[in-house]
């Protein structure tokens, strides 16, 4: 019941500030911020009575469309329950970002508080209709925050990203069918589909449906080739638009790979294994070296959202190479990937709250209108470094604890798709320098605009409430990491367990 | 205290401190010196608690296999770092304070200058692999924080990324040695590593030396080291002395039973190693500009330890690395407060510049003619117990590279020593203050005296006793003859260099100034030139090709369209049309006359009665 509460309770505030057409402005803002504070504490909560060795927690069944066996089935474990506790913070930050929004702000915080209900019920989803149903609703939320809210080319932006991540969760919904047409009980169950994994010896049909899941994950996720909605809906979507997309919605494609595709068809994921590997040292590669190129910041940290989301389809191939590599190794990896799609909320989130300083005292993400930042804004210069350094993997900050378990985990199962990975930190730190380089150092440069009198002015006191929390996470993560660990490690355990069997 | 405290406090009172500092920015300016002077008395302290009580300490980090967590010891090695470590840092410290200009942002120096050395100290007691990458990242991060420390100034945060992004190429070694020692070990245990089984055991080997020699500026990563010396002169002092480059050569020290069991890796290290301290020998002798110079000798006298880590000469390593640290961290307060005092770093404009600042020049003299190998000055003896290891041709190279460390040091006493003709100019590179402070002068001459002191490792006895506290079983010593040979050709050396100057003057013209081209291996535009190439290939083929797909879904759905409006709805509209004619024409015979409908239904039954006929 309580994770019912946390999933529909934006939904249901949405459909207040909706119904009550004469709501202030301000009223409206701040109500969002209560909703996602009330909604964070009390998955606090949830979290602090998790137990991680006890499997699927706060779990709620109830008969949905009993002719297809579709139930309204959620619940959490070690995997979910850290993507929705990193949600519910994304979301918070959001709010209080957007506290100043001035276009329509009502529909404005309706919009996004639908949003967080449809990612989290994405998350909490045991049923895989009820999954296809809040994945999809991701996409029409974010179709809207980038339309209304954008900028530059934004309705040509969000029709691309809409058209693309729809058609890839066409395939996802023939996947989906494939597992449910294939299964002995014919039920979209989620973890009755684990327990009895369809089409287990079908090499064919499973490869087939593995392939159409895969596609469907792989455009949202998203890997190479199917990456180029990404750019284009960062670079014209708002500020807290872009958080919550590369920070919760990518992470959807990713969580999709370890929440159904390996459990449910544990033979096609080891038979297809080192093509997901492939996939994924390719995005790492890719990404990377697309982001060096690029001349406007928030294009640059877009793309490294494809190198960052390869490394976690590499650790999740590597988990699937069962003859090489132990069972240790493979649960390495596979821990590092879930780490990693938590760290990488955190910090591209911040990044891309970040970019919308930029935008908001310039309206320009170009390097070369902007540089010596340090100077008038070093509170600025200060998160950003931060959060530069741990998107390159520093150790100290979460997105190391993920990487370096990814790369040690994987190294025995594909050593040589591995060190090719490997170069990707090095392409990153290369990039974020030479970027801290052209914003921060040098004589000060900015456009001139009425809101940016004498260079940047510095973060205020709402943005850095929005930023600070975010990093500072990612650095308990990566100091004390066994606060995340603790819940995910078991799960992992199991994934790889059920993987392998 | 427990010893256990006192080692968690060796690593978290630096960065603690370090980080209160950097949070309270400006704020803390005037506070920082002090704070830091503070920090590292505690360090000194703590870390001969530590030296003699070698506690362990750990922390859980990382889980599932054994090497998780984050744990440090310190055992002999670890013991005679330590210490050398917190003694040069409390050295730079106290220099940094005089030297720092007044209004510099001292908080976020000496934050920085706390943290990298808490880094360097989790360096050498890390005992696992995931805590020695931790230190060993964090090293090189606040490196490039220190080296752009004055970011504003055109150049120096684009040094700090030369050196952050050359060593951590090194660094991916490190990912890549912790991935084979879990898949050879089973564990993450850096003491684990020379067991790794089959092909592991080569890959750990391969990684952790391309990250000992990332980190130590050796063979072909040294250029780096060049770009840092745009740091502030305690930061050189720091970086190229005790921590940093040192730490490099203290892996390869610490992970020899590796390099041994790998066969190849020992010898590689010993080739690089010599050969690093032959060619940066023969850089730092063209060098122009005395810190250049001192950071070429750098990489070349860590050539020695990376060296002796090949030949299995660990005490000799050890030995190096101190007796260099304690030589090169006071040469560089020397340089920084030459360039204080004088607005220039040029070797033709320090021209008697060891006259003019006498306490200071003493000191200095001392540690050049240290650095040349002097006896019974310290680096005679270390480098001596690093050759005694090797032999054949690596020994010829180690000791020709040991005269060329003659040269050098020669160049320069040969202008510090020499009288002012007046022609030199002064504030070259900024403004000079024409003081060195005392504090500095005594600085830089407690190094020399521990340079001086530290000779006594020439005495077996005293030999032993730090190979005892090492613990590393006997070990190769230099014969006598072997130290006078050493010794004589390093005084001959330098005394041909100093009689006869112009010889080696004549190397500046050449192209070991530029250091022989090694900055352009680090060179980024070949990275560069891809990034374009992929940025065009993702712009024009891949999403053209998406948006082409888009295109053709739009133009067939025009196509389709049309064949619905012509074809399929066309002819639904025809058979409406002929409904509509059919319709038309069977009004017709509906005039409203009724003679007409009689005739209509007489034809009717005829038609009927001649089809009734036919039918029948």
């Amino acid at each position: 019941m309580l994770l019912t509460v946390v999933v529909l309770l934006p939904l249901a505030v949405a459909v207040v500030l909706m119904a009550l057409p004469r709501i202030p402005d301000r009223v409206a803002s701040w109500a969002w911020v209560a909703a996602s504070a009330v909604d964070l504490a009390l998955v606090a909560w949830m979290w602090w009575r998790f137990d991680p060795g006890a499997g699927i927690a706060f779990d709620v069944k109830v008969r949905w469309i009993p002719t297809v066996d579709a139930s309204y089935h959620v619940g959490v474990d070690g995997l979910s329950l850290p993507l929705i506790a990193m949600t519910t913070v994304l979301f918070l930050a959001c709010a209080v970002w957007s506290l100043r929004e001035q276009h329509r702000p009502r529909a404005h915080a309706a919009l996004f508080l639908f949003l967080q209900t449809a990612c989290l019920g994405t998350f909490a989803a045991l049923d895989l209709i009820l999954f296809f149903v809040f994945f999809d609703l991701t996409i029409v939320g974010m179709y809207f925050v980038i339309a209304g809210w954008g900028h530059g080319n934004r309705r040509r932006s969000a029709l691309k990203f809409f058209l693309y991540t729809f058609v890839g969760s066409l395939a996802l919904l023939v996947g989906f069918i494939g597992l449910f047409l294939g299964s002995d009980e014919r039920t979209f169950d989620m973890v009755r589909l684990a327990d009895n994994p369809p089409l287990q010896g079908a090499p064919v049909a499973g490869g087939l449906v593995l392939l159409a899941i895969g596609i469907g994950l792989g455009v949202k996720t998203p890997v190479f080739p199917f990456h180029t909605w990404l750019p284009d809906a960062h670079t014209d979507a708002p500020a807290a638009g872009s958080a919550i997309l590369a920070g919760v919605l990518l992470k959807l494609g990713t969580y999709g790979f370890v929440r159904i595709a390996m459990p449910m068809l544990p033979e096609a994921w080891r038979d297809w294994a080192m093509v997901i590997v492939v996939v994924g040292v390719v995005s790492v590669v890719w990404g990377a070296f697309v982001a060096l190129a690029q001349q406007d910041f928030k294009r640059m940290v877009a793309y490294t959202s494809v190198n960052h989301m390869g490394y976690i389809l590499l650790g999740l191939g590597a988990a699937g190479l069962v003859g090489p590599a132990d069972d240790d190794a493979r649960t390495i990896a596979t821990v590092g990937a879930v780490v990693q799609m938590v760290s990488h909320g955190l910090l591209t989130g911040a990044l891309f709250l970040l970019s919308g300083v930029l935008w908001s005292r310039g309206g320009t993400y170009a390097f070369d209108r902007w540089g010596g930042l340090a100077r008038p804004a070093p509170v600025f210069a200060a998160c950003l470094a931060v959060a530069a350094f741990g998107s390159l993997g520093l150790p100290g900050l979460s997105a190391f604890i993920a990487e370096f378990q990814i790369f040690t985990g994987a190294l025995q199962a594909t050593p040589v798709a591995t060190v090719i990975a490997v170069t990707g930190i090095l392409v990153t730190a290369g990039l974020f320098l030479l970027a801290l380089q052209r914003l921060l150092a040098g004589p000060t440069t900015a456009p001139a605009s009425a809101a940016n009198p004498g260079g940047l002015v510095d973060v205020n006191r709402r943005e850095v409430i929005a930023i600070v929390p975010l990093l500072a996470l990612s650095l308990v993560i990566g100091l004390l990491p066994r606060v995340l660990l603790d819940v995910v490690e078991p799960a992992a355990e199991l994934v790889t367990d059920l993987v392998a069997r | 205290m427990t010893p256990a405290a006192a080692l968690a406090g060796l690593v978290l009172v630096p960065a603690v401190v370090g980080v209160l500092l950097l949070l309270a920015g400006r704020r803390a300016d005037r506070l920082a010196g002090p704070v830091a002077v503070v920090a590292g008395v505690v360090g000194v302290a703590l870390a001969a608690i530590t030296a003699v009580e070698r506690p362990d300490v750990s922390a859980p980090f990382l889980g599932i296999v054994d090497g998780g967590d984050l744990a440090l010891a310190v055992d002999g090695l670890s013991a005679v770092l330590v210490v050398t470590v917190t003694a040069v840092s409390i050295a730079v410290i106290v220099f940094a304070v005089v030297d720092l200009p007044r209004d510099a942002a001292r908080a976020r120096f000496f934050g920085y200058l706390l943290l990298f050395v808490a880094a360097m100290l989790l360096t050498v007691t890390a005992t696992t692999l995931p805590t020695l990458l931790l230190a060993w990242e964090v090293m090189g991060a606040t490196s490039y924080a220190l080296i752009g420390y004055r970011w504003d100034v055109p150049g120096k945060l684009s040094a700090g990324t030369t050196a952050f992004v050359t060593t951590r190429a090194g660094d991916l070694g490190l990912y890549v040695a912790a991935g084979a020692a879990l898949a050879g070990t089973d564990s993450l245990e850096l003491a684990d590593l020379a067991t790794a089984d089959g092909g592991w055991q080569h890959v750990a080997a391969a990684g952790i030396l391309a990250a000992a020699l990332g980190k130590s500026a050796q063979l072909p990563f040294s250029a780096w080291l060049s770009a840092a010396m745009q740091g502030p002169s305690p930061v050189s002092a720091l970086l190229h002395s005790a921590t940093m480059v040192a730490a490099g050569g203290y892996l390869l020290v610490r992970t020899m039973p590796l390099l041994e069991a790998s066969g190849w890796a020992a010898t590689t290290a010993a080739w690089v190693g010599a050969l690093t301290a032959l060619v940066l020998g023969a850089i730092a002798c063209a060098q122009t500009d005395l810190k250049q110079l001192l950071a070429a000798s750098t990489a070349a006298q860590i050539g020695f330890v990376v060296l002796a880590a090949g030949v299995g000469a660990s005490a000799g390593g050890a030995a190096h690395l101190i007796t260099h640290a304690a030589v090169k961290a006071g040469l560089f307060v020397a340089a920084g407060a030459w360039l204080t005092s004088l607005g220039t770093k040029q070797l033709a404009d320090l021209r008697g510049v060891a006259r003019r600042h006498r306490g200071m020049g003493v000191a200095a003299t001392v540690a050049f003619m240290a650095l040349a190998g002097v006896p019974p000055l310290a680096l005679w003896v270390s480098k001596d117990e690093v050759l005694a290891g090797a032999d054949g041709a690596v020994w010829v190279v180690g000791l020709a590279a040991a005269a060329v460390s003659a040269v050098y040091a020669g160049r320069v006493l040969v202008v510090v020593l020499a009288r002012p003709d007046g022609t030199e100019a002064r504030d070259v590179e900024e403004p000079g203050t024409r003081h060195v402070p005392a504090s500095a002068s005594v600085v830089a001459g407690v190094l020399a005296v521990a340079a001086v002191g530290l000779g006594v490792l020439a005495v077996p006895e005293v030999a032993h006793a730090f190979e005892d506290v090492l613990d590393v079983g006997s070990q190769p010593t230099p014969s006598a003859a072997e130290l006078a040979l050493s010794g004589g050709l390093a005084v001959a050396v330098l005394a041909l260099t100093v009689l006869r100057p112009g010889l080696v003057n004549r190397l500046s013209g050449s192209v070991l100034l530029p250091w022989a081209g090694l900055s352009r291996l680090l060179s980024p535009q070949p990275v560069l030139a891809v990034a374009r190439a992929a940025a065009a290939i993702d712009d024009r083929v891949i999403d053209r090709a998406v948006l082409a797909i888009a295109a053709g879904v739009r133009r067939a759905a025009t196509a389709i369209g049309r064949a619905d409006d012509d074809g399929v709805d066309g002819a639904v509209r025809s058979v409406a049309a002929a409904t509509r004619r059919a319709g038309a024409a069977a009004r017709r015979p509906q005039t409203g006359l009724l003679h007409q409908y009689y005739a209509q239904a007489v034809a009717g039954l005829g038609v009927l009665l001649v089809l009734l006929l036919v039918v029948r």
